[in-house]
């Protein structure tokens, strides 16, 4: 086994990516994300594989479409504006079915905003940022530990369904460094028969996303919502800390989830019995999880970087059986500790 | 011997949708003819774009991907650089390749991919009905300049090869029309010559092809043919502008 090594996140990511047997990365520099292409730009052709600097974030992400195309494994990093810039090819991703991975070291918005770690890009990622109608699969990671692993959790799946996946970190997780192990782990190996190698002894392979005919659109529609709800059947990962007695349970992901970890020690040393779930999976999104919960629960408190996106989607799960409230800090700011306890304790007495 | 006017085994048999006279059904069976004749069918991969040729995967019979309008030549490296024994190219019109992908094929061409590039030059946007095209020329009259392309308010026609002359990475470049058999003849030279450099791997290739569009010129074919010849032959000089090949 190996050792731990002290690593940023963004260059554990980038390794992971490597050992997941990424065969092509394509990118362009913003920050706080710039650790991986330069990293990349070392690694892969040491290993022989394909590094591009790309003219913009629209060029990387259909260099990724025509990688992901030839049937290897391929990814691309950006951070919020950039990944902004590839909605569209990332819809057409969708629509053709095309695996591939896409990071977002997210930062401050909305426009150039600044460079600071933010979750303001929970909706894009979540929601759907392209057009049309689909889903990414969406994983948050919240360690340096985690940027390696759920990402080769990431290309696993995005080969398993053959559709995008994001993985939505911020710049903290970008930037930190922790002791951290990246192990060359058995990769799933799945046979892309659809894939455009040249039609040879074979008819033609076609990749596209347009249907014309009558009802085809409809048809092929249907066939990726299919698609949507077996993932959702059979993808959600999710942390649950001191949930099953918990009067107050905390929802956080990545960087909010590591401060609302403190928090509840803080608070059950103050006979306050906190809880907290942690969506890993943002899409699919554990809403069981957190139904459940609010059978016992006496309130939740989401904790976001953000105006408040993920609580929406916190409310739909809880369906108004507990009240649902909402602490966060926007562009680049990060909620404070004393402020949540405080909020929390208000909100104790008040609930009584 | 092969029937010479067969269906070439790099066509589908189907029927095409392209309107009566219409360039690209012509510029389709030369680029098959190609394949077939360079014995390559079975290792290219088109990129269609998105414009009048977006179903061109319907009509060659090779395996195909569709790009995101104008980012034809980003998927094309995509493809090439973790496949760099297929013959990749692109087939793309003048909005796809010379206005929202002007930055795509630039930089494809300038990291010199070894890749080939149809560009399917009508002085229109087909697919969309007609508007004007960065190839549009002064004074034509479009959906979207009704009173004729003016340079002040609308700019000039883009010469495509004459700027990727200067690029290092461009290797072939050359200009046809298929507006007669001898001009059909030449293209067929120019697009195997830029298969060839592909099939060397010298770098990039792009044929530029001066095809009519009846419909949008609002002209019967045969009007159509004549304004290609009279108005864009002048303007775009056919001829092979780059040939770098040693
Ligand atoms: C992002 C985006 N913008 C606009 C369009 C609409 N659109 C489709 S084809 C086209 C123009 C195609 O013109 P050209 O490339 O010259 O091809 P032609 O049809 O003339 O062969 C446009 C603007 C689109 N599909 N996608
Ligand atoms: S609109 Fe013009 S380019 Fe499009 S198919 Fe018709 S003639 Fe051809
Ligand atoms: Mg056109």
């Amino acid at each position: 086994m190996k050792n731990k090594i002290l690593i940023s996140g963004n260059e554990a990511l980038a390794e992971a990516a490597i050992q997941a047997g990424c065969k092509a990365y394509f990118g362009y520099p913003i920050t706080p994300q710039n650790e991986i292409p330069e990293y990349m730009s070392r690694r892969m052709p040491e290993e022989g594989r394909v590094f591009i600097q790309a003219e913009s974030e629209l060029a990387a992400i259909n260099m990724v479409l025509g990688a992901s195309a030839s049937g290897v494994r391929t990814m691309t990093t950006s951070s919020s504006p950039g990944i902004s810039l590839m909605q569209e090819a990332v819809s057409y991703m969708a629509g053709d079915e095309l695996p591939c991975v896409i990071a977002n070291v997210a930062r401050g918005g909305p426009g150039l905003g600044n460079i600071a770690g933010a979750q303001g890009d929970y909706f894009q990622s979540v929601k759907g940022g392209g057009h049309g109608d689909y889903n990414l699969i969406v994983i948050a990671p919240a360690s340096v530990q985690e940027m390696a692993d759920l990402t080769f959790t990431a290309f696993d799946m995005a080969d398993k369904y053959r559709t995008p996946v994001i993985i939505l970190a911020d710049g903290y997780l970008g930037q930190m460094m922790e002791a951290a192990q990246i192990e060359k782990k058995a990769i799933q190996s799945i046979k892309k028969d659809w894939a455009l190698t040249g039609a040879k002894g074979r008819k033609p392979n076609i990749i596209n996303s347009m249907y014309l005919a009558d009802d085809a659109l409809e048809k092929h529609n249907q066939k990726l919502q299919e698609k949507f709800q077996k993932i959702k059947k059979e993808l959600c990962l999710v942390e649950e800390i001191s949930t099953t007695d918990a009067d107050i349970i905390f929802v956080a992901y990545g960087t909010s989830a590591r401060i609302c970890k403190s928090v509840i020690i803080n608070l059950r040393a103050n006979k306050i019995k906190a809880g907290l779930i942690r969506p890993i999976t943002l899409w699919p999104f554990p809403t069981e999880t957190i139904k459940q919960a609010a059978l016992h629960a006496g309130f939740f408190l989401t904790v976001e970087m953000s105006a408040g996106q993920m609580v929406e989607d916190v409310r739909l799960s809880v369906e108004g059986k507990a009240p649902v409230y909402f602490y966060g800090r926007m562009g680049g700011g990060v909620p404070e500790e004393e402020k949540i306890i405080e909020l929390v304790e208000k909100l104790h007495r008040e609930s009584k | 011997m092969k029937n010479k006017f067969g269906l070439p085994e790099s066509m589908k048999d189907t029927v095409t949708f392209y309107c009566p006279g219409c360039g690209h059904g012509i510029i389709h069976r030369i680029v098959a003819e190609v394949i077939d004749e360079l014995n390559i069918r079975e290792i290219t991969i088109g990129i269609a774009p998105v414009g009048c040729a977006v179903l061109a995967y319907n009509y060659l019979n090779i395996d195909m991907a569709e790009a995101p309008h104008g980012r034809t030549p980003a998927v094309a490296t995509g493809i090439k650089r973790v496949q760099p024994d297929k013959i990749v190219f692109t087939y793309q019109g003048d909005g796809d390749l010379a206005a929202i992908g002007t930055g795509e094929i630039i930089h494809t061409a300038s990291r010199g991919e070894n890749i080939t590039t149809i560009f399917v030059n009508n002085a229109v946007y087909g697919m969309t009905s007609g508007q004007m095209a960065p190839t549009t020329l002064l004074k034509q009259k479009t959906t979207t300049t009704p009173l004729g392309r003016e340079a002040k308010t609308a700019g000039f026609p883009l010469r495509v090869p004459e700027m990727l002359k200067s690029l290092e990475g461009t290797v072939y470049l050359a200009r046809e029309t298929v507006i007669a058999p001898k001009n059909i003849m030449t293209l067929k030279k120019y697009i195997r010559k830029a298969f060839d450099v592909q099939i060397k791997g010298l770098g990039f290739s792009l044929v530029e092809v001066l095809s009519p569009c009846p419909v949008n010129l609002r002209l019967d074919p045969i009007k159509a043919y004549k304004w290609v010849e009279e108005n864009m032959v002048p303007y775009y000089p056919l001829g092979e502008i780059k040939n770098n090949i040693l």
